[in-house]
């Protein structure tokens, strides 16, 4: 039988780990395009645009990941597409995050207070005017720490690819733990992997979210 | 698009999907009390328990909140069994649950302590409490009424997250779903119909928590 060091391991835990980062960004690049779409729908005059998108943030943050997960997976194949699991992940991911993104944004939107949309109004602003240069540069401030923030639930949601067949860090610690019977190291050393993913964009929301609250206060 | 709906399989397999159903409700019900607890005691601990331990509860809590729940299951149902840890799929799903739970909701219950006036502790002292007795009857209700409705979303993607356990071969709604798609090769049907199944779970729980809620705090819902 061959026996696999520690840096075996993580060596082939991290090379696989470039896959989840390449996934992450993917999903939340692809997520925040999406959900900015739906978030001007979601706060626009009109009602069926403003139904339709609380609607689908119901169904996508109503329903478990996994199952939008299987659902992309099976859905697409019939088209009588033939899906790899990177297409159903990536596609699963982008809908998930754009539904958690746009409910973020809207509540930052909506904490720009009454009065200055009365003000730039007063000023002659038109609509987008007033989007462009009054209220979205202040709800931009806002809305910085819980986006960081909720970049650590798209890492973290990317593990559920696994499931389906996508092979990143999570589906690596099981070949891997098939391999070498350790999982007890394996797993732990996948959890501090995802680890040193995601905490330091966990601090990063705080740290921002302290700096920004600060230069609330002189407000 | 030429494929046709099939949900023929139903009358036969639903006593499954409905075993399913009560796990994943058991899960949660089991998850959502010892969790919340634990949380509080996480809570506790940081605000006025020993110097040493909140360093390590504080450590649990970032290790727990940045790691993927799968793989917390994994490590639990896999990992801990060569510490000499065994236990069943079930009891594996519960533990990762509360232990899940416990992290994020200590982090909800602390920022409701924390938004208590410390007026109310001096209050508290005031009156001869000590400090335990102070966090319990005077600091620890308002703040989980504070923070109660964040607490019950929380819930809600835990049970969510829940469908994951299938993984290691607990028999939730997932795992039902998966059984049935490998029966009958309609894998879209199942799994459109336990979404829907997770869907209705998810609003139903928003409102038991929402009644639970104004049991708990009735003086908010009589205001």
């Amino acid at each position: 039988m061959m026996t696999f060091t520690v840096w075996d391991i993580l060596r082939n835990l991290l090379l696989a780990a470039r896959w989840t980062v390449l996934l992450s960004l993917v999903s939340f690049l692809g997520g925040g395009l999406l959900g900015l779409a739906l978030l001007f729908l979601r706060i626009g005059k009109r009602r069926a645009g403003r139904l339709f998108v609380q609607g689908y943030v119901e169904l996508f943050q109503g329903t478990p990941l996994l199952m939008q997960l299987f659902l992309a997976f099976f859905g697409l194949g019939l088209f009588g597409i033939d899906v790899p699991a990177w297409l159903a992940a990536g596609l699963a991911l982008i809908l998930w995050t754009a539904a958690f993104l746009v409910e973020i944004w809207r509540g930052c939107v909506e904490s720009v207070t009454r009065g200055q949309w009365e003000a730039s109004a007063s000023l002659g602003m038109g609509y987008v005017q007033q989007m462009r240069y009054v209220i979205l540069p202040q709800a931009v401030r806002v809305a910085i720490p819980p986006t960081v923030g909720f970049s650590v639930q798209v890492v973290k949601g990317t593990a559920l690819t696994s499931i389906i067949g996508f092979v990143e860090l999570s589906k690596a610690g099981t070949v891997v733990t098939n391999a070498t019977f350790q999982p007890f190291t394996v797993y732990g050393l996948v959890a501090l992997i995802y680890f040193a993913l995601c905490w330091p964009l966990s601090k990063s929301s705080q740290i921002l979210e302290r700096k920004f609250n600060v230069a609330h206060r002189h407000h | 698009m030429t494929y046709r709906f099939d949900f023929s399989w139903l009358p036969l397999y639903w006593p499954v999907i409905l075993k399913g159903l009560l796990t994943t409700v058991e899960l949660i019900l089991v998850g959502a009390l010892c969790g919340v607890a634990l949380g509080v005691a996480c809570a506790g601990v940081r605000a006025l328990g020993p110097r040493w331990l909140r360093p390590v509860v504080a450590a649990y809590v970032e290790l727990i909140r940045n790691t993927p729940f799968l793989i917390q299951l994994f490590f639990i149902f896999f990992g801990l069994p060569s510490l000499g840890l065994q236990m069943s799929e079930l009891q594996a799903a519960n533990l990762a649950m509360v232990v899940n739970l416990g992290a994020y909701s200590s982090e909800i219950i602390r920022a409701g302590i924390e938004a208590t006036p410390r007026g109310q502790f001096e209050a508290g002292a005031s009156l001869a409490m000590t400090r335990f007795e102070t966090f319990r009857h005077v600091v620890l209700i308002p703040a989980l009424q504070r923070i109660w409705p964040a607490l019950s979303s929380q819930i809600v993607i835990v049970m969510l997250g829940s469908a994951v356990v299938s993984q290691i071969a607990a028999e939730d709604v997932t795992f039902a779903a998966n059984f049935i798609q490998s029966r009958t090769f309609r894998a879209f049907e199942t799994y459109f119909l336990s979404t829907a199944l997770y869907l209705l779970l998810a609003l139903a729980l928003r409102q038991a928590l929402r009644g639970v809620g104004s049991l708990l705090f009735p003086r908010r819902a009589a205001r």
